[in-house]
């Protein structure tokens, strides 16, 4: 799959094409079939396609009627309007009652950079983090995208999976293959580790090459899944490198940072730093690229948080 | 349109005699729970769980069963006493009510209590899950009809209209929302907090076929639920109006007893008044 196009189209072409081989799946969209690229599922399957319009509250809890019935819904919008106005919906009527809905949260992070910061998602994983028994997903790529549709299809249970609105390189083959919960080595490495979620794993391989140029080996986890946390990985990480870097975009507070520094404290204290926002809504930019670059998540922020984690480890 | 027997209405108006003898015993019992708005929808869950649902205590699960949906969850004690003296656990259980371990939770769980369609408490969910039922039927079946019973409250929230909106553009008549109008909620008269007024011409404007009833009159009740079945081309609601607390002089129209608790005494009042009371 290329990365000349942008994740959500990824996405959207894999749910149209998935809708082909599951005729229970169904999709519910609040107005944005086009943004989000839902509407390729609308064309090929318009009978099992719902635009509720801009009731994103109501979009959830219809998405709730259609699961209690069997079906599958996959219920899209911005991820900022679905996990914030919905988010007394998706707490009592999907997380609380353990309904199959599978929440997308399209335009994630920064990436609907020309919007702005009303559009932005920065804290969407904290808020889904914290509703109990629910999924949490950031494919890395276009390809781990795609191959999520069917996975938290099958999957029995509530999922959220934030999307983004950018092109976002490549980071895996066609041969990629993912599971829940389990998250990938993309490179090896022993001196610092670093976890990226999302559009930042690119970032951290980028890194990783520039750490290398420094003769540091750094080790890059992707993980999909920000829960459940894959508690192994991360643990034999620290072990092995002593000092660890998380990187997303999204805040530091309550995202993928938090979930890492969690597990370890309780598994295996490590010297951790964190790539993210930081407590900011940031600002409308020129392109995704630049808009994260100027708000600390760029490859340069990565680098100096591998070294400042060195440092603490060698103390 | 049936004819509902004399017999049939006598005794479904026991049954809600009985839903309201337990509901003041399990709240007086628990030290909590919510009498007020049980009492006002005590004929309905009567004559949904006792003559109209089409429903199999034995199989909770059984896919052409009715869907009842108790969007004012508050009422969870009325919803527990129908589906105890339906058959769809042990009556003994109502004893159990919030008890650590015990299936019945404060509000309504679809997870641990069998019969319970879905899990509320907070207002407004059940307009917009129907819709979801419905246009689910459509796609997979099997045919069957889905009842929400709202409250003043639920019908104040946002997510109500944004469902009304849903269920008028999806035309759907498997659906029928029931509203328990008691005009008083948690802090006040209804009239009063914000008012709903004129709501018939509410439900009509978002598309709505609405029935007008007395929400304690059992063959009204009965003569509703029948002819919402009859509706075929649009969602429809009827809106009962009732009296909350009704069947106990003291509480009755009274927010105090929204969620309030009786004293021995008042216990005693109270059940004595339900015993006698004729509707």
């Amino acid at each position: 799959m290329s990365s000349q196009i942008p994740q959500r189209q990824a996405y959207g072409m894999a749910l149209a094409d998935y809708g082909d081989v599951n005729p229970d799946v169904v999709v519910l969209e609040a107005d944005v079939s086009s943004s989000t690229l839902t509407k390729y599922f609308a064309d090929r399957h318009p009978t099992r396609f719902f635009n509720v319009g801009v009731t994103e509250a109501s979009m959830v809890d219809v998405g709730v009627g259609l699961a209690l019935s069997g079906l599958i819904p996959f219920v899209n919008t911005f991820a900022a309007l679905l996990t914030l106005r919905a988010c007394e919906q998706i707490r009592t009527c999907v997380a609380y009652a353990h309904t199959n809905v599978k929440l997308i949260g399209g335009y994630s992070g920064l990436s609907d950079y020309k919007d702005g910061p009303t559009h932005f998602a920065v804290n969407d994983v904290a808020i889904m983090r914290a509703m109990p028994d629910m999924v949490v997903v950031a494919p890395a790529d276009n390809v781990e995208a795609a191959r999520m549709v069917p996975v938290i299809a099958e999957y029995d249970g509530p999922v959220y999976m934030r999307i983004s609105r950018a092109v976002v390189p490549d980071v895996f083959t066609e041969a990629h293959t993912v599971q829940l919960g389990k998250g990938v080595t993309v490179r090896q490495g022993n001196d610092v580790t670093l976890i990226g979620s999302g559009s930042m794993v690119a970032r951290c391989m980028k890194a990783a090459d520039a750490l290398a140029q420094e003769h540091i080996q750094a080790r890059v986890l992707a993980v999909h899944t920000i829960k459940p946390l894959d508690v192994d990985l991360i643990r034999q990480a620290a072990e092995e490198t002593g000092a660890l870097v998380t990187a997303e975009d999204h805040l530091i507070i309550g995202g993928l940072g938090s979930a890492v520094a969690e597990a370890l404290a309780g598994h295996y204290p490590a010297p951790v730093e964190f790539v993210g926002l930081n407590d900011t809504f940031a600002e409308t930019g020129p392109d995704p690229d630049t808009l994260m670059d100027a708000w600390g998540l760029s490859v340069k922020d990565i680098v100096e948080a591998a070294r400042r984690a060195l440092r603490r480890k060698s103390r | 349109m049936h004819h509902h027997s004399e017999t049939l209405i006598y005794d479904l108006l026991e049954r809600a005699r009985q839903i309201r003898l337990d509901v003041l015993e399990m709240v007086y019992r628990r030290g909590a729970g919510h009498p007020g708005g049980s009492f006002s929808c005590a004929e309905i869950l009567a004559a949904l769980y006792f003559h109209h649902l089409k429903i199999d205590p034995t199989r909770p699960d059984w896919p052409e069963r009715d869907r009842f949906l108790l969007c004012k969850g508050h009422a969870a004690a009325a919803l527990y006493s129908a589906l105890a003296r339906r058959g769809f656990f042990p009556v003994e259980d109502l004893a159990q009510w919030g008890h650590l371990g015990a299936h019945l939770q404060g509000h309504p769980d679809r997870i641990k209590t069998p019969g319970v369609e879905m899990s509320s408490g907070f207002l407004g969910h059940g307009l917009s899950i129907a819709v979801g039922m419905a246009l689910a039927q459509r796609l997979k079946g099997p045919r069957y009809h889905i009842y929400a019973l709202m409250s003043d409250g639920g019908v104040q929230s946002g997510v109500a209209w944004e469902g009304a909106l849903a269920a008028a553009k999806y035309r759907t008549s498997e659906v029928t929302i029931i509203m328990d109008y008691n005009d008083v909620q948690l802090d006040g008269a209804t009239h009063d907090i914000l008012p709903l007024e004129p709501l018939i011409d509410k439900w009509r404007a978002f598309g709505f076929a609405v029935i007008e009833i007395n929400g304690h009159n059992m063959r009204q009740v009965l003569d509703a639920l029948d002819m919402a079945l009859e509706i075929h081309s649009l969602p429809t609601v009827i809106v009962a109006h009732t009296t909350k607390g009704k069947g106990v002089s003291f509480m009755e129209n009274s927010a105090k007893w929204h969620g309030a608790v009786p004293t021995e005494q008042e216990y005693a009042r109270a059940v004595a008044e339900l015993k006698r009371y004729v509707v």
